[in-house]
């Protein structure tokens, strides 16, 4: 008897005890995640102002547009050369995230002088915020004035106008996203490395393996779940690029930079289109699933479960 | 079971529906809680207390705007005034949370650009039963939709052409009069560019805000006269564009993005490295402490006809408010009162928009500039803001194509016919 009832409790029961517990956090998301999420598709179907009160009776008659914002945004050029920028935010970001997060972790797994400065160092960006660490950059890349140009020009390489310039403000966009994102995404890929079973490592030695074909055929292989998550969160992430546009080039210089969710911002709060940002964010939500999925399906190509 | 945990689910589901209609309900002010002895009546009588959100006080000014209303509740004793002064980066993200909300000050303050979005909303009261013949017609005229003012304008701004008397004097050039034109503008800037490698003559950006200002310098303008159609794209705007864009790239007198390298254009001039600056009379206590060479200002150049600009913030009525009456009674002393005017100078501030000549005298006294009467003069010349509903819209697209032609990528005919095409495209004109 005693036994029977230390069991965990699985199933249906389970979820009745849990309720209570769930409960709290489980209003909170409900309150500011769900429900808006659900207002929003509606408001998307409307010529909402976002000054209206929108509880008042008759709102939605009066404000239903049907599917004209989603038309309309989906007709004009400006999204699709907004997506254009965003893909290419991504195209530069991912690669060169990744190489970066990978040397983090390489770095990091070592056991080496300075180690331990490298631990707490590396960290640091990620933990700034990012209008703080915008604000920085922004002056660091100023072309005369920049540390960056400066820097280059010791060496003899004179700078471009990155963020003043149209070909290089999302270059250096990316540039600034990388350096604030490879921690994080470095101690991710950390937990797979060490992860590894170290007699993989012992056997390839014995057979004479070198580093670099230790990296390639062990180490890899067999961090590709938490390359693959890297690879989800990274991605879900470059769709959703805000703060460090706005803070540093605000979609300039000539809407170089302007991308999805600047645009709704934009639209939202500074435009009164309420109605159009919502379609616009459900267009964004449908892309960022689809890419999700895609590379849910993709995964059993080369994602390796076996440890 | 299945059963079970789909009726608990549904349970949580329905309360939580309960509470969130509860939380929705209390913040509609339904016509219960109105009370008519408080809303119909006699302002003077009955004690009263309204709220008053402003962001222009944020920053430097708050006692000011506290000693304001103070000085007005010794005159109307009956009326509270609660101020919230809220940084300009919130504050509009702000109030447009608790228009929708319900829960908006009674009174508050409005930037030009937003304006004309909220009056056409219905989101403010038309400013009715006040006295408003202390203040200044132009300035009034700012804050009018369809002949009906929905605004009183609080404070003024405009701008004057600031000049380095030192580099004038290198240059042996006559200083600027307030008859100078764009053509003289332009002889004396490339007589200063030719000083030295790094010292510029002019610094006019091509941004929205000049752009609108010199083409009514051109004798054009960004819509027609009843504002039905954008003329953005016409000949005398072409040529104000043009004569902008030129200064950058063919002339060089005006430094380049580049050449700016990312510092402030005010920085430029304090460096002593720029001759002329068309710019807001809110620079001179910096200009004052910066400069470490002489420099006065003028009334600003024009072609066909002077224009400089015209800045204001209104203050406005909440359409939903309930003491709409003591709200307006507050807002039109705040506005228009020599009281609260002389404070304002006092601490610097900036400008009251009354036509009181003997209280706006005060401000001449203060030095540097001498010339301080340029700025009363430019009076005469004032361009309001081509105000529209989807005013932010408008100026973002325009300016857009502006920073394209700045930069040498597009013509500028070609920039402004786009704007044009973008204009006519996304905004429906009233």
């Amino acid at each position: 008897m005693r036994k029977k009832k230390q069991k965990p409790i699985r199933g249906q029961d389970g979820l009745l005890t849990a309720s209570p517990f769930l409960l709290p956090s489980f209003i909170g998301l409900a309150v500011f995640s769900l429900l808006p999420i659900v207002i929003s598709f509606f408001l998307s179907l409307t010529d909402w102002n976002g000054l209206d009160r929108i509880a008042e009776a008759g709102f939605f008659a009066e404000h239903f547009v049907g599917l004209d914002n989603y038309k309309a945004i989906l007709g004009g050029e400006e999204f699709w050369r907004v997506l254009l920028n965003t893909l290419v935010y991504i195209v530069l970001y991912i690669p060169l995230m990744l190489v970066c997060s990978l040397a983090v972790a390489y770095l990091l797994s070592r056991e080496r002088r300075g180690v331990t400065a490298f631990r707490i160092i590396y960290y640091i960006p990620v933990l700034t915020s990012w209008v703080a660490a915008s604000m920085i950059w922004k002056s660091m890349l100023s072309p005369q004035y920049g540390a960056v140009n400066n820097i280059l020009a010791i060496f003899g390489i004179t700078g471009p106008g990155w963020l003043l310039d149209e070909n290089w403000a999302m270059p250096a966009i990316v540039l600034v996203s990388v350096w604030k994102d490879m921690g994080f995404f470095g101690l991710i890929l950390l937990s797979g490395m060490v992860g590894i079973n170290k007699s993989y490592y012992e056997a390839a030695s014995l057979d004479g393996a070198g580093a670099w074909q230790r990296f390639w055929k062990i180490t890899l292989p067999l961090m590709t779940p938490a390359i693959f998550y890297v690879l989800i969160v990274s991605l879900i992430n470059a769709f959703q690029l805000f703060p460090q546009i706005m803070i540093m080039t605000d979609g300039g210089p000539n809407g170089a930079t302007q991308v999805m969710v600047e645009r709704i911002y934009k639209y939202g709060f500074r435009y009164y289109r309420m109605g159009y940002a919502a379609a616009f964010s459900w267009l964004l939500f449908i892309i960022i699933m689809l890419c999700t999925w895609l590379q849910m399906k993709g995964q059993k190509k080369w994602v390796n479960y076996d440890t | 079971m299945k059963k079970r945990a789909l009726a608990i689910l549904a349970a949580c589901l329905s309360l939580l529906m309960v509470l969130s209609a509860c939380g929705g309900g209390g913040t509609d002010p339904t016509p219960a809680n109105t009370d008519p002895a408080t809303s119909g009546g006699d302002v003077a009588s009955e004690p009263v207390t309204i709220t008053y959100c402003n962001f222009n006080a944020s920053g430097g000014n708050e006692e000011t705007l506290q000693r304001m209303y103070e000085a007005f509740h010794e005159e109307y004793p009956n009326i509270t005034v609660e101020i919230e002064t809220i940084a300009m980066d919130d504050y509009f993200t702000q109030l447009q949370t608790r228009i929708v909300g319900g829960t908006a000050p009674d009174c508050f303050e409005m930037n030009i650009e937003n304006f004309a979005a909220y009056a056409g909303m219905g989101a403010l009261a038309p400013i009715e039963g006040v006295d408003l013949s202390g203040m200044d017609e132009t300035a009034l005229s700012a804050f009018t939709v369809d002949g009906v003012q929905y605004g009183l304008p609080g404070n003024f701004s405009n701008v004057v052409l600031v000049y380095n008397k030192d580099l004038f004097d290198q240059a042996n050039l006559e200083y600027p009069t307030s008859d100078w034109t764009q053509e003289d503008v332009q002889k004396a800037a490339e007589a200063i560019r030719a000083l030295g490698d790094d010292i510029y003559g002019y610094y006019q950006p091509l941004t929205y805000n000049e752009f609108y200002k010199a083409c009514a310098q051109f004798g054009g303008s960004l819509l027609n006269e009843d504002k039905t159609e954008f003329t953005i794209n016409s000949p005398e705007n072409v040529a104000a564009a043009q004569m902008m864009a030129d200064r950058v790239l063919v002339t060089n007198v005006q430094p380049t993005a580049e050449q700016m390298g990312g510092m402030g254009d005010w920085d430029l001039f304090m460096s002593g490295r720029l001759g002329m600056i068309p710019t807001g009379i809110w620079a001179f206590n910096t200009f004052a402490e910066g400069c470490d060479f002489a420099w006065d200002i003028a009334v600003e150049p024009g072609m066909e006809q002077k224009a400089t600009h015209f800045f204001s913030n209104a203050c406005v009525v909440n359409e939903a408010s309930e003491n709409k009456e003591a709200a307006m009674t507050w807002i039109t002393w705040l506005c228009s009162s020599p009281t609260a005017a002389e404070i304002r100078i006092e601490a610097g501030w900036d400008l009251p928009a009354i036509n009181d000549e003997e209280v706006l005298s005060s401000y001449l006294d203060l030095t540097p500039p001498d010339n301080r009467e340029a700025v009363f003069e430019s009076l005469d010349y004032l361009v309001v803001p081509p105000v529209i509903e989807d005013y932010a819209l408008m100026s973002d697209i325009i300016g857009q194509q502006l920073e394209a032609a700045a930069a040498g990528t597009v013509t500028v005919q070609e920039a402004l016919d786009a704007a044009q095409a973008q204009c006519e495209a996304q905004i429906t004109l009233g």
